[in-house]
């Protein structure tokens, strides 16, 4: 028994004892690996702070050699004839190194008896230091005369820790002009430096201040700002720049250009006065944006040098918000303006097929309900067809008809013309929109959907919402027969260091399969809009071209049932907002447009003319007489305005 | 009676390794002091850091390897589930995904890998003591590589790498045959050009970076330059301590904590640096005793891992900061400041140190 057992432990022995053995010999050969790789640091320590001692001295000595990065220019902004929108130039800025001073309000005392600095530089100086490492450079005072700079360079030595630097700054030569489309470029703070820093591009920013915030300059921030150089400079003591050892050049941002007319952009601007609202003017074959207006405006320079607390609370309180970037931040309710589209998804649909009509007696009612949908004209307007349901904006024919259609065809059809749906521009923060559904009103109102709500979407009023974006966009998908192309701003982007133009290629988006008569139909029933009989016979008159076109009204307060609007006896924030799109020449569309005028009334008498003035000047080079009355157009009619 | 409490308490310390550790550490204060802009506050943290970790420390010391062997599969298991869970629902810092938020705290599984990983493998092979065969290897790879791969693609490529090498070693130690390893060698080899694509960009630019540092030089060249520079200019005896130029004047980026050994070289010179290897080898040389004077298999394979991934650690981070690796975010041990890689640390040293004196009461 005992035998057994001491022979079986001796072979266990002899395994464990050779396993031992075989596993030692490998900790051996780990231990060689060990002493290699430590006896190869241990040469390259002898390597670099022994044999090459002095090389490196030398370049610590001093860290003489400095990296300096050559910030590159930024691209500038072009319209489509190549008038400049955003450029930059040189100039003198006053800043201190905090860490290298040994007392800074003094030093900026002393400054201020050799130069002028005010109080508000001094406010600007203490955020910027505040936001800023104490051995960054901040500046103090920027748009240094010569005689400023000359005057300071000669009492440098007073000064350690205070230099003059040349520095680029970004201008908008054209001030307010299309401020909200080019955007601005502002100081970079924390958010933009974390951002940066997930897209591994600080490097790329080193001796970059500014960043685009807003507009193209911040949705192309990647093509404008180009690729910084790098200089290798020796510095004395004092670290003041002696001599250039080296340098690679930086790559200049990428040119912009536009496909916006300054021109036709500041005929709309000036068309809207003193009121606020929005314009979209796009070609429809191209998805090309001709005028982006959004009222009132702002400067974009005031941001550059970094915003005044004054002008920021301006800006920021008014309650006519310039800062709102209406075309496609501001949401309103198409009112009528959405018929036409209403029209076509009956049609397409085989809801409503010609000759089909009504009898219109001024309201609509749903049946075993007393409640009547009223029409905008008292009375109503007779015999309605298609066409002319569009030409006099009969209200109680589209109450049918959507109703007829249900909310979720609508909505459906809607969506193709981009309503309920960003329309993909190249600025960052659009809003969506809203086409209305009952799974949308169930998701955000947990409640179900009303018939009634059906019917009102059919004039385009309840819960839906369109930004100016996308009625211009929409009515460019119709113009264009259904064809959808992404609206855009940028057309060709040029490469600034070798002048390769790369164009961008014109998107399309959506393919609508539409019969032809249906949408020949909605647009007769459009062009009919400008003519006599037509809610906006006015426009039309004298127009040396076809004009398709449709007029709304956006109810900013509830009227009661039974109640009548009356635009006088009401506050002028509460008044109807003044829709109008239109596209023309209508047999060959070039252009279409979507203009909505805040508290304006109606469509057609306050939103018309500025179409029609946009339209001139593309159409026939046609500039604006300047009215002889400030105020815009207003009817002597006694007839009950058309509301729509 | 207080002298016997004291004796049962520190009867799991291994004096001598212990001692190594704590002079280490403490020189690495006077550094760390230098290297923060003589920050007194860096300097406290960090020794709450090591306070804490010498509490770890003597934790595992006292856990007998018997009981980690049990507790390395549900370990493991543990550590993937949390690296899926990352890779999942992860916190997103600096463009990386490495972070577990667990609700009351946040976690960096990866971390819990690099005890978990050399613990699975040696389970696995002092299980299969008797006959190693080729598919234990190949099972044993594929342990290694689930964890590497989903740390990689959060991507922290630092720690995939050093948690490859403590699996590696482990398989080696196992008995990993000379003719496999060599044809490993040549796969990873061929592999290179194929992965390379596949890289982020910024992991391409760092080996880039590694031939040509002036390629970048604001970029990921810049730690390279700036830290050669600190090093070539310590010289000799160093520049003294405090007395860094480089580290003083801002030039050394994240100069306390990957790139403290720059900080270390320019103030204490050659004789400084040699004086560290030395200091790091005597480590070594202990952990590699105990290792070899182990009782079984599982200690054995465990201690030769953390004692050679100790190594790696210092390698890579010496070799980074002076220009012969390629930049990747990997401390240097013992000295650079930070709690959870010190705790990480001394888990190891811990378990080294269990390994260590719970021998004799097995083979009595």
């Amino acid at each position: 028994m005992r035998s057994i057992f001491e022979l079986k432990n001796r072979s266990e022995l002899k395994n464990t004892q050779r396993e031992q053995h075989l596993f030692r010999l490998r900790l051996g050969v780990l231990a060689v690996l060990v002493l290699i790789c430590f006896g190869i640091l241990a040469g390259r320590f002898f390597y670099l702070q022994f044999l090459k001692y002095d090389h490196y001295q030398t370049l610590a000595e001093s860290n003489r050699i400095s990296l300096v990065p050559i910030v590159p220019n930024r691209g500038l902004i072009l319209d489509r004839n190549g008038v400049v929108l955003a450029h930059n130039f040189f100039v003198y800025t006053l800043e201190i190194t905090p860490s290298k001073v040994a007392n800074v309000e003094d030093t900026i005392n002393d400054i201020a008896k050799l130069i002028e600095v005010t109080s508000s530089d001094r406010k600007r100086f203490k955020k910027f230091r505040d936001q800023s490492h104490s051995f960054e450079s901040v500046p103090l005072r920027a748009h240094l005369s010569e005689e400023e700079a000359a005057l300071f360079a000669v009492n440098r030595y007073r000064f350690p820790g205070v230099e003059i630097r040349s520095r680029l700054f970004r201008h908008y030569p054209q001030g307010t002009l299309g401020s909200h489309l080019i955007g601005y470029i502002a100081r970079i703070n924390d958010v933009d430096l974390k951002t940066l820093g997930e897209n591994d591009d600080l490097p790329n920013y080193k001796g970059t201040d500014h960043i685009g915030k807003s507009g193209i300059e911040q949705y192309y921030e990647h093509q404008l700002h180009g690729i910084t150089g790098v200089q290798q400079v020796e510095i004395d003591a004092d670290g003041h720049a002696v001599r250039v050892l080296s340098s690679t050049a930086p790559v200049p941002g990428d040119n912009l250009t536009l496909s916006i007319d300054s021109k036709l952009q500041d005929i709309a601007e000036k068309a809207f006065g003193t009121r606020r609202g929005a314009l979209v003017a796009l070609d429809p074959a191209t998805g090309e944006i001709l005028a982006y207006v959004s009222q009132p405006s702002f400067d974009p320079n005031l941001f550059v040098d970094g915003i005044d607390p004054d002008s920021w609370k301006g800006l920021n309180e008014s309650q006519d918000k310039p800062l709102n970037n209406r075309p496609m931040r501001g949401v309103y309710p198409p009112g009528s303006t959405f018929k036409p589209f209403v029209a076509l998804a009956g049609l397409e649909n085989g809801k409503r097929e010609p000759p089909f009509s009504i009898g219109d007696p001024g309201f609509y009612t749903l049946p075993g309900s007393s409640h009547q949908y009223r029409d905008w004209k008292p009375g109503g307007h007779g015999r309605v067809d298609v066409q002319r349901a569009i030409t006099v904006s009969c209200d109680t024919f589209f109450y049918g008809l959507a109703l007829d259609l249900g909310i979720d065809k609508l909505a459906a059809f809607a969506n193709h013309f981009g309503f309920g749906r960003k329309s993909g521009i190249d600025i960052d923060g659009e809003s969506p929109g809203l086409m209305p559904t009952p799974e949308w009103k169930a998701r955000r109102w947990k409640q179900k959907w009303y018939p009634g709500e059906t019917i009102i979407t059919g004039i385009g009023q309840g819960y839906t919402l369109v930004t100016p974006l996308q009625l211009a966009n929409a009515t460019a998908i119709l113009a264009n027969n259904g064809v959808a192309a992404r609206p855009h701003l940028v057309t060709r982007i040029q490469e600034s260091g070798n002048g390769v133009i790369h164009p961008v290629p014109v998107q399309i988006v959506d393919r609508l399969e539409l019969k032809q008569e249906n949408i020949d139909l909605v647009k007769q029933g459009m062009m009919g809009v400008t003519q006599p009989g037509g809610t906006a016979a006015s426009i039309g008159a004298g127009a040396p071209y076809l004009i398709a076109a449709k007029t709304g009204t956006a109810q900013v307060v509830g009227i009661k049932q039974g109640e009548k609007y009356n635009a006088s006896a009401i506050d002028e924030r509460h008044r109807d907002h003044a829709l109008f799109i239109a596209y023309a020449p209508a047999d060959a569309p070039k252009i279409a447009l979507a203009v909505i005028v805040e508290n304006g009334g109606h469509g057609g008498s306050a939103a018309g003319p500025i179409a029609r003035q946009v339209m001139d000047y593309y159409l026939l080079g046609k500039e604006p007489t300047p009215a002889p009355d400030a105020a815009p157009a207003a009817t002597t009619t006694t007839e009950p305005e058309p509301h729509d | 009676m207080i002298r016997v409490l004291l004796r049962r308490a520190t009867a799991h310390f291994d004096q001598f390794l212990l001692g190594a550790l704590i002079f280490t550490m403490l020189v690495a204060l006077f550094v760390l002091y230098s290297a923060s802009g003589q920050s007194m506050d860096r300097m406290l943290s960090q020794g709450v850091n090591i306070v804490v970790a010498c509490c770890v420390l003597w934790v595992f010391a006292n856990i007998p390897p018997q009981h980690l062997q049990r507790v390395a599969v549900p370990l493991y298991l543990l550590g993937i589930l949390l690296l899926i869970g990352v890779f999942l629902f992860g916190d997103v810092s600096k463009g990386a995904r490495r972070w577990l938020n667990l609700g009351v705290m946040r976690i960096q599984p990866s971390e819990l890998m690099r005890i978990a990983m050399p613990m699975m493998l040696a389970w696995y092979f002092a299980r299969r003591e008797d006959s190693h065969r080729f598919s234990d290897y190949v099972i044993g790879a594929l342990m290694l590589a689930v964890p590497v791969a989903l740390i990689v693609k959060q991507p922290d490529l630092g720690t995939a790498l050093l948690i490859s090498a403590s699996g590696f070693y482990v398989l080696f130690l196992a008995g990993l045959s000379w003719r496999l390893l060599i044809g490993l060698g040549i796969t990873v080899a061929g592999l290179i050009p194929l992965v390379w694509p596949h890289l982020h960009d910024y992991q391409r630019r760092r080996i880039e970076i590694l031939f040509d540092p002036y390629s970048d030089p604001l970029g990921a060249g810049y730690h390279t330059i700036q830290a050669t520079i600190a090093l070539g200019s310590g010289g000799l005896a160093g520049k003294g301590w405090l007395h860094g130029t480089q580290a003083q004047l801002d030039f050394l980026p994240e100069r306390h904590t990957d790139f403290i050994f720059a900080v270390f070289g320019e103030e204490f010179g050659l004789l400084g640096d040699l004086l560290l290897l030395v200091l790091f080898s005597i480590i070594i040389a202990r952990g590699m005793l105990i290792t070899a004077n182990a009782q079984n298999t599982f200690s054995r394979l465990l201690a030769g891992s953390i004692t050679l991934t100790f190594f790696t650690y210092a390698f890579v981070n010496m070799g980074m900061v002076s220009g012969i690796l390629p930049v990747v975010g990997v401390p240097l041990p013992l000295i650079s400041y930070g709690g959870t890689s010190l705790v990480t640390l001394m888990i190891g040293f811990g378990i080294l140190m269990s390994i260590q004196t719970h021998k004799k009461l097995v083979s009595t």
